[in-house]
């Protein structure tokens, strides 16, 4: 399975696509951590187990339903209270879509 | 006998007699863990006030002759993923430093409502990941009986918490065994439910389908007091089972019960560790169990599945960390440099590894021969967990293949993750299982006993280590204790 060798700039996409920023040294570090726990994974990788249904959940359920009936929800003001910026009863965020 | 050495029922029940008030109980443990946790670092929180207030309360009800709870004046501590309204809660990471939850857990509410008196919120390894507690974001916790090892994790601090005396009992959290391998390191009982028996609403989600809640206590009687007061229905959890448990005829003894010894979960194990299960095993025959070998081939796969499945989920619940509705925010110059300079001062570096290898696994190209495959393996630990059970009432084996480690010792992920290859299993498969004390294996370090049993049948679990503790040698206790002459709590 060639899955199992992480390299350097694959780590450095999979951390951008995580949103997480690393420096090059830790992108080696990582690259090295992750390709050990993947080829630690190569034994179910060997399995040949087709047909055999995957279990998402330890507990099969159906989609779970509740009455529709009017209860009080958290307090708007103390949800925003540990926003790191709020304004107006809204959080606030830096610019999203650029100016051209 | 000392009030810290008291099991939690005796306390609840001098606090009922008033032959103790709820305020002793409280000015005794938090004067244990003034003298004590500048040592063992079990608390990232003391609600010291809170716990006075609280305790005079019970004491003023009960004055008044009103019903009081099964926990009426007991404290707990909390592990720190588990909020409290007002109070913070920070899953011993940077990114949640200061945040102020709006809403109470379920199971704090309902310790809250039996009585019991939260205490202090517990350390733990960043967002629960990790063995040793050497991730939290703030400092590791120490392990109580020997200062220079860990305690085990990630619910490292409420196990220390409780055998160093701070509190009788502690909520922990458990994802691949974050319960029972701290309580087997520490020298405690620790349990994790079936998935879906104990709400995990106000848990702060690791990996959502395997994450179960479950208690800490010196003695299984406790442990099994403590799951009957959080195991319930929650409209708040759309997992919840919607049963309770009743801890009644968990002394009835293992008379005739069939237990199998999990063959895959002996190698590798540390001969200390070997022998304490022997004895396990000898002392459970001597109480007239029939116990055998059993093989549940696809156990072995466990670590692989769980290295796969665990990140893919905390890859994508980790997603909600984004500097905007609570917790760290560094600003950047557009909300994608903003997102980065967050996450990457916010999160340690567990967290970023794990969330990155999920990232990974759930990518395109490899979803199916990673994340596909690690839950097919998921199948295959359930059929054949249940086929071992056709044949046995319940499982044992080892909880963790050695003691407790010394600090730094494994600086390597896998071998740190190689800890949690007797616990992970259940995970996968939503069984309980538990750990219960088994008298010391190396240099003088605890070692537990794992039990397994099938989903729902925590009932039988509990006969089982009840039978382990009546037959298991004295419990080590931290060197403070014995210098002031107080034993283990009989």
């Amino acid at each position: 399975m060639s899955s199992d060798q992480i390299s350097r700039d694959e780590t450095l996409h999979i951390a951008h696509l995580a949103r997480l920023a690393i420096t090059d040294e830790e992108a080696d570090l990582y690259s090295r951590q992750l390709s050990a726990v993947l080829a630690h994974a190569r034994d179910i990788g060997a399995l040949d187990i087709a047909g055999v249904e995957p279990t998402m959940h330890a507990v099969s359920m159906r989609n779970v339903m509740r009455e529709d009936v009017v209860a009080d929800s958290l307090d708007r003001e103390e949800v925003l209270a540990s926003a790191p910026s709020s304004e107006a009863g809204m959080f606030l965020v830096p610019r999203i879509v650029g100016e051209e | 006998m000392a009030i810290v050495d008291m099991t939690a029922r005796e306390m609840a029940s001098a606090v009922r007699n008033r032959e103790l008030s709820a305020t002793e109980v409280v000015e005794a443990h938090l004067s244990e863990i003034s003298a004590h946790d500048r040592e063992v670092a079990a608390f990232l929180l003391v609600l010291a006030d809170e716990a006075r207030h609280r305790a005079r309360s019970i004491d003023e009800a009960i004055a008044r002759g009103e019903e009081v709870g099964p926990l009426a004046g007991v404290p707990i501590a909390v592990k720190d993923n588990m909020t409290l309204r007002g109070v913070e809660t920070t899953c011993a990471s940077r990114i949640l430093a200061g945040w102020r939850p709006p809403y109470t857990a379920t199971v704090v509410q309902r310790v809250e409502s039996a009585g019991a008196i939260v205490i202090g919120k517990t350390n733990l390894d960043e967002f629960a990941m990790g063995s040793s507690t050497e991730n939290s974001g703030f400092f590791p916790t120490r392990n109580p009986i020997d200062l220079s090892r860990v305690p085990g994790g990630s619910s490292g601090g409420s196990a220390a918490a409780v055998a160093a005396r701070f509190t009788p009992l502690a909520l922990g959290s458990d994802t691949g065994g974050s319960i029972r391998q701290p309580a087997s390191l520490c020298g405690v009982v620790g349990a994790k439910p079936t998935y879906g028996l104990v709400s995990r609403y106000g848990l702060i989600a690791f990996a959502s389908s395997l994450d179960q809640i479950g208690p800490f206590a010196r003695s299984v009687e406790d442990a099994a007091a403590l799951l009957s007061v959080i195991a319930s229905k929650d409209p708040m959890d759309s997992t919840s089972l919607g049963v309770g448990f009743d801890a009644a005829g968990i002394g009835e003894g293992v008379q005739g019960m069939r237990i199998g010894v999990v063959e895959e979960m002996l190698d590798g194990v540390s001969s200390g560790v070997a022998s304490v299960l022997d004895s396990a095993i000898a002392a459970l025959e001597a109480a007239g169990a029939a116990v055998e070998r059993v093989s549940v081939p696809a156990a072995r796969y466990g670590l692989s599945a769980y290295y796969l499945i665990a990140p893919a989920e905390a890859s994508s619940n980790l997603a909600r960390f984004d500097g905007v509705r609570y917790g760290l925010r560094v600003e950047g110059e557009d909300i994608t440099e903003t997102y980065l300079r967050t996450r990457e001062r916010g999160f340690g570096a567990e967290v970023k590894r794990r969330i990155m290898l999920g990232t990974y696994a759930l990518s395109a190209g490899y979803y199916d021969a990673l994340y596909g495959k690690a839950q097919q393996v998921r199948t295959l630990i359930a059929r054949d967990f249940a086929a071992a059970y056709e044949h046995f009432d319940a499982l044992i084996s080892p909880t963790s293949p050695t003691v407790a480690f010394r600090f730094g010792e494994r600086s390597d992920p896998l071998s740190m993750y190689m800890s949690d290859v007797c616990t992970i299993p259940s995970n996968l498969a939503g069984h309980p299982g538990m750990s219960v004390p088994f008298g010391p294996a190396e240099n003088g370090m605890p070692a537990g006993v794992q039990v397994l049993a099938p989903a729902l049948r925590e009932g039988v679990m509990f006969r089982v280590a009840m039978a382990l503790e009546a037959a298991a040698l004295e419990a080590a206790v931290p060197e403070w204790a014995k210098a002031a002459g107080s034993g283990g709590a009989a």
